[in-house]
């Protein structure tokens, strides 16, 4: 037997690492300079000192060594798919919280202040279910892809387990930092610097990780969806570290000052925040659909060729499209005019990827029929193709004069996310799980149904809710009167949306409902159960 | 000339012809018509691959590599 003497080597630097991790942690903890930043101290604190523990324990004892090459590293998905599901859940309750928050906002309860008021949660909510969600999802599924599509176990051994808590870490932080109150005000960029360092740390194991498998992949072509996912990898990596250059007030504290400041600072934002949207929940995941969707249909994707040229198209414009946020604002004209430009361009190959997942199931239609899971398939994209015509809409300065600022824009990102991001991976996992847990198939194909028809009218409600009353409050701001005078305040816009409000929480509520449904399905099928079954009674004919 | 205007200069002249035509190779690449055989044998990878692929070391019990050896007389 051979024995892994190297590991304990390893061990004693991983000893030395948690100790003093633990001690800068504690003391930390005693001169923090506000209360985020202290509780931070401490949970990491007491992180460190459990593994220190858990290494210690485990020292001097030698692990025999076995190769592993022969199977696929799948523990790490398995727990990546959990991990989905339960970010999912926190993620829409509190979206469907801070909705009902809108309608009625008696919701943010006196005993709760200020940490659970609308300001806090939101930034959770749009966290949640972009970063732990989909991210969650993106992790376990580029994973679960690059493994099959390169014919070699992930390359890095457990540091794939370090991206996966690594990861959850940071969730960790930035959602209880929002509530807390440290926040450096920039949407989908919210955390504080300590918790950017440690995204960026997460971030490049995560690179080196995929990458990695792809330098060793058996297979002579990368396949398509590894290029999605690999550009998605690499373009978080730049904008996260770009858009978060800030300095620290001190050390001991989460405040921090930005680098950039004023037209040149937003613009940074919207360049992260668009690019956000183009590379995190697009490139990421068409990634998932280039893989899925001919799995799940059993057929080859609908045109190579197709794939490959809207790849490059997609790459090469989405990155420029980030000024249509900022149009009527101090950003010179030249560049607010370029970002609409390249914003309606992009609806090409955005629409390219859609044509190719959709006639990806030329020749099997009928599993639409048949197959609850391609209908989600087949529905997120057509969101997807959806909501890219609307955004090159959007971004047109005449039509964005009317809809910004507006819920038109809630909206529109709502049939983006729960549509597109929320359907595929509801999808994905449904085809996981079974997968993952060696069954073969979901325990409850009904509920699939059920929740493919709630989270559908779910969406409906949402979109169409937001659209009556984004484009009436745009209608409202603008009305005058003969006399040249606004006609509408700002508050008789807030009470003439109440019915809306209602209307988006309830579709909130029937999402929310569907994902429960989803989650009591998996937990069903990994504990093996199986589906109750009554024989046809055998009736005597009588005679 | 201040950074700002050189590189404007440099991003609307020399890099922009530069990514324009590395988006019409890729594009002409994808289109080319000796390319038919890998982009079929590219779009058929999901369906290969259950398990990772083993590299052959010429030692499987029924090594079928080795047998092969023996019929060619190598």
């Amino acid at each position: 037997m051979l024995y892994d003497f190297e590991g304990i080597v390893m061990n004693y630097i991983k000893l030395l690492l948690l100790g003093v991790i633990t001690f800068v942690a504690a003391l930390a903890a005693n001169w923090a300079h506000d209360l985020a930043y202290q509780i931070h101290a401490i949970l990491i604190m007491v992180v460190a000192f459990s593994m220190f523990i858990w290494v210690l324990r485990g020292t001097d004892t030698p692990k025999v060594l076995q190769s592993n090459e022969h199977e696929y590293f799948d523990g790490v998905i398995r727990a990546g798919v959990i991990a989905t599901a339960f970010w999912g859940i926190a993620g829409f309750l509190v979206g469907t919280f801070i909705a009902f928050q809108l309608a009625f906002p008696q919701l943010n309860f006196d005993w709760g202040q200020p940490f659970t008021n609308f300001g806090r949660l939101r930034p959770l909510h749009t966290s949640a279910v972009i970063f732990a969600f989909g991210g969650n999802a993106l992790i376990a599924t580029s994973f679960y892809v690059v493994q099959r599509t390169s014919a070699v176990r992930l390359w890095g051994g457990n540091l794939g387990w370090f991206v996966f808590w690594g990861y959850q870490l940071f969730i960790v932080l930035a959602a209880t930092g929002y509530l807390l109150g440290a926040t450096q005000s920039k949407e989908y960029a919210e955390p504080e610097w300590y918790v950017d360092l440690w995204l960026t740390i997460v971030w490049l194991s995560y690179l080196a990780v995929y990458m990695g498998t792809i330098v060793k992949r058996k297979e002579k072509h990368i396949y398509v969806a590894n290029w999605f996912f690999l550009s998605f990898i690499i373009t978080v990596a730049m904008l996260h570290v770009v858009n978060n250059l800030s300095i620290p007030v001190s050390f001991w504290g989460s405040k921090s000052v930005q680098v950039f400041s004023g037209v040149q600072d937003a613009m940074t934002q919207w360049w992260y925040g668009h690019n956000a949207v183009g590379f995190f929940l697009t490139a990421g995941f068409l990634g998932m659909m280039y893989y899925f969707v001919p799995k799940q249909a059993g057929r080859p994707v609908y045109s190579y060729k197709l794939s490959i040229i809207h790849f490059w198209a997609l790459i090469f414009l989405y990155i420029w499209a980030g000024p249509h946020h900022l149009h009527y604002t101090a950003l010179p004209d030249w560049a607010a005019t370029l970002g609409m430009v390249f914003s309606i361009i992009l609806w090409m190959p955005s629409w390219g990827g859609m044509i190719n997942g959709l006639m990806t199931l030329q020749g099997a239609w009928d599993k639409l029929r048949t197959d609850p899971i391609m209908r989600m398939f087949v529905l997120s994209l057509g969101f997807y193709g959806m909501s890219t015509f609307e955004g090159p809409m959007m971004s047109i300065r005449a039509v964005n004069s009317l809809s910004h600022y507006t819920d038109w824009t809630i909206g529109h990102v709502h049939s983006g996310a729960l549509g597109w991001n929320g359907m595929i991976t509801f999808a994905c996992i449904y085809y996981l799980t079974p997968k993952l847990w060696g069954r073969t198939k979901m325990y409850s194909e009904s509920a699939i149904n059920w929740h493919f028809w709630l989270a559908t009218l779910g969406i409906v409600l949402y979109a169409a809710s937001m659209w009556v009353t984004g484009i009436m409050e745009g209608l409202m701001w603008r009305e005058v009167n003969d006399q040249g005078f606004l006609v509408n305040s700002f508050a008789d816009t807030v009470s003439a949306k109440f019915p809306m409000y209602v209307v988006r929480g309830l579709g909130g509520v029937l999402f929310l409902s569907g994902a429960l449904l989803m989650c009591w399905n998996m937990w069903m099928t990994i504990r093996g159960a199986k589906p109750a079954t009554v024989t046809t009674p055998y009736a005597t004919p009588a005679e | 000339m201040d950074t700002y205007s050189l590189l404007r200069e440099i991003a609307d002249s020399w890099v922009l012809l530069g990514m324009f035509g590395f988006f019409l190779g890729a594009a002409i690449w994808a289109f080319l018509p000796s390319q038919r055989q890998a982009r079929e044998d590219a779009s058929m990878i999901p369906f290969r691959d259950e398990k990772p692929r083993k590299s052959c070391t010429g030692t499987c019990a029924d090594c079928s590599a080795a047998k092969l050896k023996g019929e060619l007389n190598v």
